[in-house]
């Protein structure tokens, strides 16, 4: 499954064969083994019970691993207390201690580790500096708003250069716009700082947008582990084909395979060339994957002999000002996405009866959903 | 038509909009008060009248006013300096003689024989013996010869002191001090000065028990706080299981645990520990014990709030920034707990300096607080002034004390946005 970059740069963070249950029944996470190299942005995606939260619990040491080693910088650290793991965290609801002013929150993982009085100073000043806060420095976190107290954090977690950052969804209580704002400034922290950032999210536009790679959660599985461009064109299987991004389903069996590709016939008639990426053989159930902006609505009357060209009924489109959105009934999916140029929809009437087409290598045979 | 409106809004506009806020609020108000009617009525006949009483009968002083009205007129005009001019002497022999038929004397008499013992004597003789109104003109000589008493300065200035209508006798008592026979302040004989360490006595029981509460109080709030739902129920039940059970029951309760035949020293007898039965009850070591017992869950229920408010997440961040445990507790928990802290302690406080029952059942002589003695004065020798120069006393004591916790909280707030 590891697939992505291949690179010189040691692991930094190993995990090696590791099991977490909480009741002694049922595992959250089941045999991870996954690694981490240094100065690299990982995201931890998968939807909430996946297990992320938990693999990431156990890297900062607040839950032990029921089986398995996690290596850090190669030490073996399952039995290391959290505080001497030297690892930076930010939580989900910032934990900024209340009873202490922003310059005390940014200034308290130096003053734990004893470092002298000046140092202390120049560095918390020049953390706030980064985080453009010099100016709240004896505020208290609960006269700060939600995007500030991230910030100070991120400055309290970033301040002390510890060897791993770790942070659990921290933009989850933040509103939309100040989210993608504090996504690039994290982007810009990871690139000029050269730290080594593992990111928990489920929000799978924010792992796109900010990571090197991305471990995709499902079931206490990790799914897939790829770079984002890579888990979008190349997803395994159906789960990450449809967790990462939009996506259109058809099912169908396996006529024939041949080398690369396969022959699928649609349940609801007619066939369709597909990528075989995760068949079983011939006459096997499938999930064809086709991604809503490699879809062509072909008007009434455009000749042509596509490879896959499928009757549809418009059901009626959707203004959403960059693009518009056709949704149309495709062989028993009566909510098949098709990414418009906007205007394009005008034509469009819901009833209507098309024809759509896409190309046979950006159609997907997965594992039947 | 639209200009009767348009001047209508132009008026309505005029009207600052504080008063006219204020007015919208007002029905809103006035609802909310006839809520809290029933229970301020309350409050008035149970709580706030009751004080005023005491505080009025702590500076009250109108009995010998009362009997001896002659007497306390020509008084008013006496320097103090000599024995009082013949007048005087007939207005009293004349007041005693009225009281007589009365049968007022010993109201004056009790209230006099406080500020100066052995004036019971002197007055309920004096009537006694008084068989008729003296002469014109040697009613000095009569008295004087009835009780040598009344040839003493220091006599009539007992009574001029205690001629009212208010008086500082009680509240001065209260705190071993005493006007002497020129009217200056002075300490109280020793032997009759002992409110002063009763007062020292309950401020440092109410202390140690507050203490004690706090050291023993404070890991089960951390218990309860942080145990899963369940088991956390359970102990609560635990903490609050003392509330349903008679102060005196658990009174009682230690005093079969600690007496020298009881669990606890027969138990340590038959473990070898000791041979001779300790001393556990009617002392001052008793008294700590029951108190404690007994006022634990209002330490604990605060404490248990505010730690209930601290997120784990903070001890977690703590730890994931580099802090060891103890560090995190001292740095991150503890701070965040001090509301709690103050609140338990001033509740614990506040209560023990009150307590009676507890100190008079399980205490020796030498453990007796203050309201011992304010119930003594009450229900035994119905000496209310002094009681309730006490309960003034006490009472002054502990909302100085609130009100410095109040300050302290308010500084909390403003410098803490428990916010998060």
């Amino acid at each position: 499954m590891e697939a992505g970059i291949v690179t010189s740069a040691p692991a930094l963070v190993r995990f090696s064969g590791i099991q977490k249950t909480y009741d002694g029944e049922h595992l959250v996470v089941k045999n991870l083994d996954l690694d981490i190299r240094k100065g690299e942005f990982v995201t931890l995606l998968g939807p909430s019970g996946s297990g992320k939260t938990t693999t990431l619990m156990m890297l900062a040491g607040f839950e032990v691993p029921t089986q398995g080693e996690i290596y850090l910088a190669d030490r073996p650290i399952k039995n290391m207390p959290p505080h001497k793991r030297d690892i930076g965290m930010v939580f989900q609801n910032y934990a900024l201690f209340p009873h202490l002013t922003i310059e005390e929150n940014v200034a308290f993982p130096l003053s734990v580790r004893k470092t002298g009085k000046a140092e202390t100073q120049e560095r918390v000043k020049a953390a706030l500096r980064m985080i453009k806060m010099e100016a709240l420095a004896q505020r208290r976190p609960g006269q700060l708003s939600g995007g500030q107290q991230q910030r100070v954090a991120l400055a309290r977690a970033l301040v002390f250069n510890p060897q791993l950052v770790l942070m659990d969804e921290p933009l989850g209580a933040l509103d939309k716009r100040l989210r993608e704002q504090m996504q690039l400034e994290i982007k810009q922290l990871h690139e000029t700082m050269g730290i080594t950032v593992v990111y928990v999210t489920h929000d799978q536009s924010e792992a796109l947008t900010m990571s090197d790679r991305i471990a995709v959660f499902n079931d206490g599985i990790v799914q897939q582990i790829d770079r984002p461009d890579a888990l979008y064109e190349h997803p395994v299987n159906s789960f990450v084909a449809n967790f990462v991004g939009e996506n259109n389903v058809l099912s169908g069996s396996v006529e024939t395979v041949d080398k690369d590709y396969c022959r699928v016939a649609l349940k609801a008639g007619g066939t369709v060339v597909a990528r075989a990426v995760n068949v079983s053989g011939t006459g096997a159930a499938t999930s064809l994957s086709v991604r809503p902006e490699r879809v062509s609505i072909l008007m009434d009357g455009t000749p042509g002999e596509q490879p896959n060209r499928l009757p549809a009924k418009v059901q009626n489109t959707i203004y959403l000002g960059d693009h518009a959105l056709a949704v149309l009934d495709v062989s028993g999916n009566s909510e098949f996405m098709v990414k418009l140029q906007p205007g394009a929809h005008d034509s469009l009437r819901s009833g209507e009866d098309v024809f759509i087409t896409f190309r046979p290598e950006d159609c997907l045979a997965l594992d039947p959903v | 038509m639209t200009t009767a409106s348009l001047t209508g809004a132009n008026a309505a506009a005029n009207v600052p909009l504080k008063r006219r806020l204020k007015r919208a609020e007002r029905a809103r108000q006035l609802k909310a008060l006839a809520l809290v009617v029933p229970l301020l009525l309350f409050l008035l006949f149970t709580f706030a009248g009751p004080i005023a009483g005491m505080l009025w009968r702590a500076v009250d002083d109108h009995e010998v006013r009362r009997v001896l009205p002659q007497t306390v007129a020509a008084l008013a005009s006496w320097d103090g300096k000599d024995l009082p001019d013949e007048n005087t002497y007939a207005a009293l022999a004349s007041d005693i003689q009225a009281a007589r038929t009365a049968g007022t004397v010993a109201i004056a008499a009790k209230r006099l024989n406080y500020a100066l013992n052995g004036f019971r004597t002197i007055l309920t003789s004096t009537a006694r013996n008084l068989k008729a109104m003296p002469e014109p003109g040697t009613a000095r000589e009569t008295l004087g010869k009835i009780n040598a008493a009344w040839r003493d300065r220091a006599t009539w200035t007992t009574i001029r002191n205690a001629s009212g209508p208010l008086t500082s006798f009680y509240l001065l008592g209260a705190l071993d001090l005493v006007r002497n026979a020129d009217g200056a302040i002075v300490a109280a004989p020793s032997d009759q000065a002992i409110y002063r360490e009763v007062f020292a006595r309950t401020f440092l029981i109410s202390l140690g028990v507050t203490v004690l509460c706090l050291i023993l109080g404070f890991p089960v709030a951390y218990l309860l706080a942080t145990l899963p739902p369940g088991r956390s129920n359970l102990l609560m039940i635990f903490v609050l299981l003392p509330f349903w059970t008679s102060l005196l029951v658990r009174t009682c309760a230690w005093i079969v645990l600690l007496q020298s035949k009881g669990i606890v020293n027969d138990s340590l007898h038959w473990l070898g520990i000791i041979d001779e039965p300790l001393r556990l009850i009617y002392n001052r070591f008793g008294v700590c014990v029951a108190m404690t017992h007994v006022l634990l869950p209002f330490m604990i229920l605060p404490l248990y709030s505010s730690m209930k408010a601290i997120s784990p997440a903070y001890m977690r961040a703590a730890a994931s920034l580099g802090a060891p445990p103890l560090t995190a507790f001292l740095r991150i928990y503890l701070p965040q707990t001090l509301p709690g802290i103050g609140a338990g302690s001033l509740l614990v406080f506040i209560l023990a300096l009150g307590y009676y029952i507890t100190p008079a059942l399980v205490g020796g002589a030498a453990d007796q607080m203050i309201s011992y003695f304010i119930a003594l004065y009450t229900t035994e020798t119905a000496n209310w002034g002094l009681a309730s120069a006490l309960g003034a006393v006490l009472l002054l004591a502990t909302i100085l004390l609130a009100l410095v916790y109040g300050k302290l909280v308010q500084g909390q707030q403003v410098t803490g946005g428990m916010k998060n």
